[in-house]
């Protein structure tokens, strides 16, 4: 990657809990268009660094930016409005609508009805979901299903579609493959690589050693609250990457 | 996703595409069937003044699980309905016949009892949906709490007595107007007439009368439609499915969800009240007791119409069914001279149903999303 300037930067970023250090000086940078995996053990401190970039831990110690803005202090929404979304494993749609109710959630287009009413423009909503679905080449049959009959996979491409079509320029993906079965899991990795396509970078957290091979650009491991590795994917296997988390290369 | 299919593939798919609109139009083939039923079984049950008597009697279940369908949505309840009712036509019932004997106007003071009433109920509903909002307390014991507290307020109110009767003579007769009339009123050989009961009938007339639009059924489908309008068509109905649905996404997706709990809460509770106030029009009497026996049917309602008790799924078309349902059902019975207490049996059995295809039909949801 021969980008200079990072889209997100971490600078020796501290996080206290108590007496327990979650984070001790930590450095991370994202490039524009790259997929970053955070790898690390229970406890290594992934989330922790994940919540302070999307404002909802606050750093006691160092500095974060994003597009050269200092965010370390701004609130979730705030970070959010600057496009740093972040996809939990639990997806936080709302399985009882359709994929455009869900895009559209909080944000509902609406048109007048009567002259004075105004009403749910639902044709609006589902045929701009669809736009951004067929950009991102996922094909759901019928939009008006509700999400409860769509797959895992489905539904994850859905909490992707409304992250890009509120224009997010940062998706951070939890564990994304966790509640998977194996072909829904190459699909999710299949929309991460075609989000690298649209220049959208990715940080994914994962412990699935082999989705983070097949996808990631660059490897960052933690343990124990600091980052141990830094690893192109030239550079990595399977083999150096499990060493790392689990501390053993530092001793070798 | 292949799109390939086999003739066995498409059999099976026809097949629960059928049992889909069996589950979700069960309640309505139902209430179809009972009154056919009943038309061949029980005589004079299918006559326009039958099925008039039925729509009024059916109007204090259906205005309370127009409110409670809402709540329901929102994964919540409110069990204290039935005596906001009552608080509302206690209220409303004393400021008219206090206005009244104090020299105003029979139809200011109605007017302005019926505005007491209906601003009266706003207080439990304002409660309820801070207690359940801000404060976090499940709707069950909230509300079952604003059910002690209102009833014994209504009770208070009247000291202790059933009736707030002792209205004006003046004052009932404008009442009756609105509670007892039909925009149209028909005479078998005597023709139609508009707004008012044509004077001067004989007795075999006016036990012959029909009321083809009475004001009661006009008024709350007016509610209705108004409440049904707002639940399927705008943002406050789809933010109320998205918070019944899940509160996490509504939150994280920017929802006031808090607000909107409250706001429904008051909602729910001025429905109660609108019933309260029809209670006075129509028994031109207000009473603690007007709604306390149709709570339970309201809720009953609601599930027979197909809203998941669990949130996130219901219509208010569904609710007006199972309101239909409840009322034909105490009718026909009677016409039947069916012991009247059976009607509790066959109403707890229809729930039960109720409850059971809604289980039916989420698993068959979840069968398709797992295919």
């Amino acid at each position: 990657m021969t980008n200079p300037t990072p889209i997100l930067q971490a600078k020796q970023v501290s996080k206290f809990f108590g007496g327990l250090t979650a984070l001790d000086k930590v450095d991370f940078e994202v490039y524009p268009g790259e997929v970053v995996a955070l790898l690390g053990d229970n406890g290594a401190g992934k989330s922790t660094l994940i919540k302070c970039v999307s404002g909802v831990y606050r750093p006691e110690h160092g500095e974060i930016f994003f597009n050269d803005q200092n965010i370390t202090h701004h609130s979730p929404a705030s970070i959010r409005d600057l496009g740093i979304e972040t996809i939990y494993q639990d997806l936080a749609l709302a399985e009882n609508l359709d994929v455009g109710g869900n895009v559209f959630l909080g944000k509902e287009k609406k048109r007048n009805f009567l002259g004075l009413l105004r009403v749910l423009d639902d044709d609006f909503m589902r045929s701009e979901a669809a736009q951004v679905l067929e950009r991102l080449d996922i094909h759901i049959p019928s939009l008006k299903q509700k999400l409860v009959n769509l797959s895992g996979g489905q539904r994850q491409a859905v909490a992707i579609a409304r992250a890009l079509y509120w224009n997010a320029k940062l998706l951070i993906m939890d564990e994304p493959t966790a509640a998977l079965g194996v072909p829904e899991q190459r699909k999710v990795l299949a929309l991460v690589r075609s989000l690298r396509e649209h220049n959208i970078p990715v940080i994914i957290i994962s412990h699935t050693m082999q989705d983070v091979l097949e996808v990631a650009d660059r490897m960052v491991v933690m343990r124990r609250g600091r980052v141990v590795a830094n690893l192109p994917r030239s550079q990595a296997d399977a083999e150096i990457l499990v060493k790392h988390i689990v501390g053993a290369a530092e001793v070798a | 996703m292949t799109t390939t299919t086999l003739p066995a593939q498409r059999r099976a798919d026809t097949r629960s595409q059928i049992i889909n609109i069996l589950t979700r139009t069960w309640s309505l083939i139902f209430l179809l069937g009972l009154f056919i039923f009943f038309s061949a079984t029980g005589p004079g049950f299918l006559t326009v003044r039958n099925i008039s008597n039925i729509l009024v009697s059916s109007t204090l279940v259906m205005l309370m699980s127009i409110g409670q369908t809402y709540v329901i949505i929102t994964a919540g309840i409110d069990l204290s309905l039935g005596w906001t009712v009552g608080l509302a036509s206690v209220v409303g019932a004393t400021t008219m016949r206090n206005l009244a004997n104090g020299g105003m106007e029979p139809v200011t003071a109605i007017g302005i009892g019926a505005a007491a009433g209906l601003a009266v109920s706003l207080i439990p509903g304002l409660v309820n949906g801070v207690l359940v909002a801000k404060i976090k307390v499940p709707p069950f014991i909230a509300t079952l709490g604003m059910f002690g507290v209102i009833r014994g307020a209504a009770f208070l109110l009247t000291d202790g007595q059933n009736v707030v009767g002792n209205l004006p003579s003046t004052v009932r007769d404008s009442l009756r107007v609105v509670g007892n009339g039909s925009l149209l009123f028909y005479v078998p050989d005597g023709g139609f007439t508009w707004l008012t009961q044509p004077a001067d009938l004989t007795t075999e007339q006016l036990r012959t009368l029909q009321k083809l639009a009475p004001y009661p059924v006009l008024i709350v489908a007016a509610v209705v439609i108004i409440f049904a309008f707002i639940l399927g068509r705008t943002q406050f109905g789809r933010h109320t499915y998205a918070i019944g649905g899940s509160k996490d996404a509504a939150l994280r997706a920017g929802i006031n969800v808090d607000r909107h709990l409250l706001v429904i809460y008051v909602l729910a509770a001025f429905t109660a009240g609108i019933a309260g106030v029809l209670h006075i029009f129509r028994f031109t009497a207000g009473s603690p007791l007007a709604g306390e026996q149709a709570l339970l049917d309201s809720v009953a309602a609601v599930v027979i119409g197909g809203t998941n008790l669990f949130g996130g799924e219901g219509r208010l078309s569904g609710s007006v069914i199972g309101a239909l349902i409840i009322a034909v059902l105490q009718t026909g019975l009677v016409i039947l001279a069916v012991d009247a207490l059976w009607q509790f049996v066959v109403v707890g059995i229809i729930i039960i149903i109720a409850v059971l295809v809604n289980q039916f039909q989420a698993y068959l949801e979840r069968q398709k999303a797992h295919d």
